[in-house]
Formats: C-alpha cells, sequence, structure tokens
C-alpha cells in the first residue's frame, strides 16, 4: 500500500526493513543515534536531519554511534564488510569523504580486483550531497563524478523517495560497496511509497517525462529542474524527454541513447561541477555511440568551476537553474 | 622427573610446537633469500619489500591464531601471509604475476590476500589495515564467536592518522582488536628517532588508553609470551592492546635499495648476532631438546618447498587479456 512519505522516511523505512530481514545488517556513523554516553535523551538526533531517528528503539545495539574519526569508521565498516556483515555507514556529508577517501577508493573500490574476485565488500556509504541549504563551501559538494571515476564502486543518487527507498534496499543487498547519496534538499519532498519492501535495480534510468523534441539527462535535485523546463517549454510547443539517471555507476547507457536518437537534441545537466563531471561523460559517450542521429551539439548545464559559495544570493546563481536548462534545450534546437 | 626433550619449564611450546615454529620462520626466510635472488636476476616484476629478518615477531603472534581471525598486513606482508597459512605457491606465483597465483596475478607482492584464511591482505597504503581490522574485530564482536583482529604496521605507517584514530575507536568500542607495531628502525629510508618523538610506542597506547607492551621481536619466545597474553585478553572481552617488537630488517625497504642510509657494518652485525632464526636454533638446540638434525631436516625440506614453489610460479600461465577486465564487481 502506497502513502505519501517524505524521502527522510524512505530511507529511515528502507533501514528499518533490511536491519529487520538481515542480521548482519548495521548502521554506523556519527550522531546517527545521538546523545551517546551523555546524561540526556538517547536517540536525540536520529542523525544530524533525523534520518535515522527512531530505529534505535527497533533494533537496539544495531546502531552505533562514532567518534569523529571518519577514517577509521568508514575504514571499520569496509573491514566488517570484507568479514561478512552488511554495513551502513553514514559519512554525513559527501564532502568528508576528503579525510577517508583511501578506505573507499584503495580499500573497499580495489579488494575484489586485487584479491583476484574472491574478495565481497557489501558495504553502503550513505552521505549528503548538494547545494541550496547554505551551508556553503565544504558541505554542499556533488562529488558523483569522483565516485563514478572509481572502477569497483557503484554510485547511486535518488531523486524523490520511492527511488530512494528502493535503490536504498537494493544498495544494502548488493554484494559490492556502494556510495549513496542524498540530496539534503530532497529530505523533505514526499512521494507515493509502498509501505513494503521493494528494490530497485541498479543501471536502470527512469523516463520520468516523455518527449519527442529533445532530451534532459539528469539525476538528483537537477530532476525537478530538468521537470520545470521541461513543462516551461511544453507551453511553446516544445515537447522535451527528461531521464533520471538513478544510478551513475552503473548508468543505463540503452536509454540514454535510445533517447538521444529519438529526438536529436541532448542537454545534458549536472550539479557538479563541469570539468569530469557525469555531464561530460555522458555528452562523450552519446557523441560516440550516435553522433549521425544529432540534429544539434549537445549542451551541458553544469555548476560553474568553482567552490559553492556561501552568500545566498550567489549560491542560488551557483546552482544550475530550469531557465539555464530551458535556454540549453532552445540552444541545441537553433542549429 | 621429565621425559626426555621435554620442554615444560623451558619453553612455552611442546617439542612439537617449537618444530612448527621452526618450520614456518624457516619458510618465510627462504621464500625472502630465494625472492631476493630472483629479484636480482630480473625476472620478478614490480616492487618486493622483504619480511627476512622478522619472522621471529610475525610467527609468535601468529601461532595463538586459527582461521576465524583476522590479520591485516603491510607492505611487507609475505611473512604474515606464510604465518597466517596462505599457500607458498600460490604467493610466489602470484608475485611472478601469473594466473595461478594468490590473487590471480592482479595483486603483486603488495596486495596479496586470502580471505579464506583470514588475511586479509597486504597493503600498499601505510597505515590503512588498522581501520579494516577494526571492523573484522567488530564483527567478530557482532557474532559472538570468540575471534580476534590483528593489524600489522611498522614503526613508519603507526604515524598516519588512520592508525591513531583506530586506536581510539578500537578503545572506546572496547573491540578483539590487537595493534602490533613492528619495529624494525626504519621508515622505508628515515629513522625511527627521527620520526616518531615519542620514546616507546607503549607511551602512544596510553595515551589512547589501550594497554601496551614492548617486546624483543628478535626472541621468539618473548613475542610469543606476550602475544598469547594479549590475544587471550581480548578474546575473553578484555579489549584491544599494542604489542611493540623492536626488531632488524635484513634487507633494503624494497629490493634494489641499496640502503646508503646504513650505519657502517650495521647489515654485518645484524647478520651475526641478531638473525632471530639463528638465536631461536641456539635457544633450543642448548636446551637439548632439539637436535640440529632436526632442524636440518626442515631445512632441507622447506628448501624443496620453496624451490618446488619457484619452479611452479615460473612455469604457471600468463593472465590473457581476458583477465584485464574481470573481477571488478560482482555483478555490473
Amino acid at each position: 500500500m502506497a502513502r505519501k512519505i517524505s524521502m527522510r522516511q524512505a530511507i529511515n523505512e528502507a533501514l528499518d526493513q533490511e536491519m529487520a530481514r538481515d542480521p548482519s545488517v548495521f548502521i554506523m556513523g556519527e550522531d546517527i543515534v545521538g546523545g551517546a554516553g551523555g546524561m540526556g535523551e538517547i536517540d536525540a538526533w536520529g542523525g544530524v536531519l533525523g534520518v535515522t531517528k527512531g530505529l534505535n528503539a527497533k533494533h537496539p545495539g544495531r546502531l552505533l554511534d562514532t567518534p569523529l574519526s571518519e577514517s577509521a569508521y568508514i575504514g571499520a565498516a569496509v573491514g566488517a564488510a570484507a568479514c561478512g556483515m552488511r554495513p551502513v555507514a553514514e559519512l554525513m556529508f559527501l564532502d568528508f569523504m576528503g579525510v577517508c577517501f583511501d578506505q573507499i577508493f584503495n580499500q573497499a573500490a580495489k579488494f575484489r580486483y586485487m584479491f583476484g574476485g574472491k574478495a565481497e565488500t557489501p558495504v553502503v556509504i550513505r552521505a549528503m550531497v548538494g547545494a541550496g541549504f547554505r551551508a556553503a563551501a565544504q558541505h554542499s559538494q556533488m562529488l558523483t563524478p569522483l565516485f563514478t571515476h572509481i572502477p569497483g564502486l557503484k554510485v547511486v543518487c535518488p531523486s524523490n523517495a520511492y527511488d530512494a527507498k528502493g535503490l536504498l534496499i537494493q544498495s544494502i543487498r548488493d554484494n559490492d560497496p556502494v556510495i549513496f547519496c542524498e540530496h539534503k534538499n530532497l529530505y523533505g519532498a514526499e512521494a507515493d511509497v509502498p509501505a513494503e519492501s521493494y528494490a530497485i535495480p541498479f543501471g536502470e534510468a527512469n523516463i520520468v517525462r516523455d518527449g519527442k523534441h529533445a532530451t534532459i539527462i539528469t539525476y538528483g535535485m537537477m530532476v525537478h529542474r530538468a521537470m520545470d523546463a521541461a513543462a516551461a517549454l511544453a507551453k511553446q510547443g516544445v515537447e522535451c524527454e527528461v531521464i533520471d539517471l538513478r544510478t551513475l555507476s552503473p548508468i543505463d547507457w540503452d536509454t540514454v541513447i535510445d533517447s538521444a536518437e529519438r529526438t536529436g537534441h541532448v542537454v545534458c545537466v549536472d550539479e557538479a561541477h563541469p570539468r569530469c563531471s557525469i555531464a561530460a561523460d555522458v555528452s562523450a559517450m552519446i557523441t560516440q555511440e550516435c553522433f549521425k542521429a544529432l540534429k544539434g551539439p549537445i549542451q551541458m548545464v553544469t555548476a560553474p568551476h568553482t567552490p559553492v559559495p556561501f552568500s545566498p544570493v550567489l549560491e542560488d546563481l551557483y546552482i544550475p537553474s530550469a531557465d539555464a536548462i530551458a535556454k540549453a534545450v532552445a540552444r541545441s534546437r537553433s542549429h | 622427573m621429565t621425559a626426555p626433550n621435554s620442554t615444560a619449564g623451558i619453553f612455552p611450546l611442546d617439542k612439537q610446537g617449537l618444530l612448527e615454529a621452526y618450520r614456518t620462520m624457516r619458510t618465510i626466510r627462504d621464500f625472502e633469500e630465494r625472492l631476493h635472488a630472483e629479484f636480482a636476476k630480473g625476472d620478478i616484476p614490480g616492487f618486493v619489500h622483504l619480511y627476512a629478518g622478522e619472522e621471529a615477531a610475525g610467527t609468535g603472534i601468529m601461532m595463538h591464531l586459527n582461521e576465524k581471525d583476522r590479520i591485516a598486513s603491510t607492505h611487507r606482508g609475505h611473512g604474515h601471509c606464510i604465518g597466517k597459512g596462505v599457500d607458498p605457491k600460490g604467493m610466489m606465483a602470484e608475485i611472478y604475476g601469473k594466473v595461478s597465483g594468490s590473487c590471480r596475478g592482479k595483486g603483486g607482492s603488495m596486495h596479496i590476500a586470502d580471505l579464506s584464511k583470514g588475511m586479509m591482505g597486504a597493503n600498499g597504503i601505510l597505515g590503512a589495515g588498522a581501520p579494516l581490522v577494526c571492523g573484522a574485530a567488530l564483527a567478530a564482536k557482532f557474532r559472538g564467536d570468540g575471534g580476534v583482529a590483528i593489524s600489522f604496521v611498522g614503526d613508519g605507517g603507526s604515524n598516519q592518522g588512520t592508525f591513531l584514530e583506530s586506536l581510539n575507536l578500537a578503545a572506546v568500542w572496547n573491540l578483539p582488536a590487537i595493534f602490533v607495531v613492528e619495529n624494525n628502525g626504519y621508515a622505508e629510508s628515515t629513522s625511527r628517532d627521527y620520526a616518531v618523538a615519542v620514546d616507546s610506542f607503549v607511551d602512544r597506547a596510553a595515551g589512547f588508553g589501550l594497554p601496551g607492551v614492548t617486546v624483543d621481536g628478535l626472541d621468539f619466545f618473548a613475542v610469543y609470551e606476550a602475544a598469547g597474553e594479549i590475544i587471550r585478553r581480548a578474546r575473553e572481552g578484555g579489549g584491544p592492546a599494542l604489542l611493540e617488537c623492536k626488531m632488524i630488517r635484513m634487507y633494503g625497504h624494497f629490493e634494489g635499495d641499496q640502503q646508503t642510509y646504513r650505519g657502517k657494518g650495521e647489515i654485518d652485525d645484524i647478520r651475526a648476532n641478531k638473525d632471530c632464526l639463528k638465536l631461536f636454533s641456539e635457544r633450543v638446540v642448548e636446551a637439548g631438546v632439539i637436535q640440529r638434525a632436526e632442524l636440518a631436516a626442515i631445512d632441507r625440506d622447506i628448501g624443496a618447498e620453496i624451490e618446488e614453489a619457484v619452479v611452479f610460479a615460473k612455469a604457471a600461465p600468463l593472465p590473457t587479456a581476458r583477465d584485464l577486465t574481470t573481477d571488478v564487481y560482482v555483478n555490473y
């Protein structure tokens, strides 16, 4: 039975259901319970934005608040996964990867290959991504391209509550390391979400709007900007297909190429910086695979090549807008 | 009255245990000496870091472990692998880059692992094993299976933040994790005294609320007894500890290292007076527990075993282009 719940609740429900299903699943991270060892309330926070609130009472002993030591506890999650557990580690903000990246990209990502296929590391690292929260340069980045670049990692970035639940359940059941990126501005966004457990397979993009004149390819928060742009363009008689990639590694090239071939006009939208971004990656692949089907140059709409600024007026300029996306569609169609 | 060959009151192991310890140490030594020779011929690709001279420490610790227990190793991991039961033939083939290697030729010397033996990998990143061992210890604690996990780190790697963070994490979670600092006096070419400000690694342990002990890592028996106590304590829920083994490195940081940073006569002194295998042999022979001929028989066995490993490795097939892209993911 579907109800309208927020992405925050959907993620909480996915964690709850998977912990109930599989005793090897446990959660660790900074303040994921909150109040550990203090004189006040336990489960005081349930994570810095309340995503894991209430889980401690349902699964006592299986939520571990950690010291502020990302290298140690992310590495411990990786080590526990290599020893048969299924840890879900919360990194809080993906920006914090700077202090623990070795454990992710040199350890977790490489074990299977380096050890000749004899290792499985089913760890999930959840972290907040994205700008718009007035959290400035070190708490707002969209670092998805950095992880997508690394063989051995899977990278997920849902745009809504329904996908968040199904993709997180898949992430926990998956036998490879998964970086699960949660856009902090989507936690409150509600969608119809079934109460029962379900998994969404990786590598299956979602066509969230059909259209024949142009294709907009994106993921995460930018899906909503793309939908706004498509709605505005529809009023002018331009029908855009909007593709939500949902997972960046693996990525659904078939859906991307098929749509590009049908419409001939492509706009790649990414909240990441332009260089070596998901947008650049998708643009290159489309050019290689279906150049002759293109009727205009592929357009990229991304954040600028700057850190995320603090001042709200600057941050709003930083984030790709629906207007910028609509203009990019028009630029491609002007050829 | 004690029976002939009894070790009671002299050694903490019975005769069979002593012979097993010697066999493991001799296997490591011969494996490394042979690699030294083969590397010089130019037949072995990449970097090789030898454990020769440090055998007493790895062996003295590993003899307390079973297959459920996990270890995470360092660049200098061959000795830890052999001590934890990884097959020397597979290791040798791995170091030659062959598809018959422990890791199908994809890991090499710095990344040999065998999870089925509880060996979580040599590691190309200094200090990276300590957080992994916290995870292995956490898994053992969740399961309540009495397992322990051991992180090996050099005196150099012990300066990494990962190592220091892990000491704290293991302490606050009371994990069955043991941190072994193999202090061979050098971090690559830089002396321990230059790069580590405290006099003893035990002081570092104390700073994180862990008990610690320093032993002469050349003395198998000192290591064996100290490790036994620490491991027993961890198995019983007593929590983590640090063990510093003071030892020497017989060869350079890596094969090909000219070692001009060593003092005059340092290596001659090591060979003459600080060879842990010689020290072990003298102890057990002088005590009348083991005959020289018994050790010589083991030497012959191991010599043949290492020769067989080299022949196997050289003859083993190379990986093919097909192997390049396999085993990146379980499924993708």
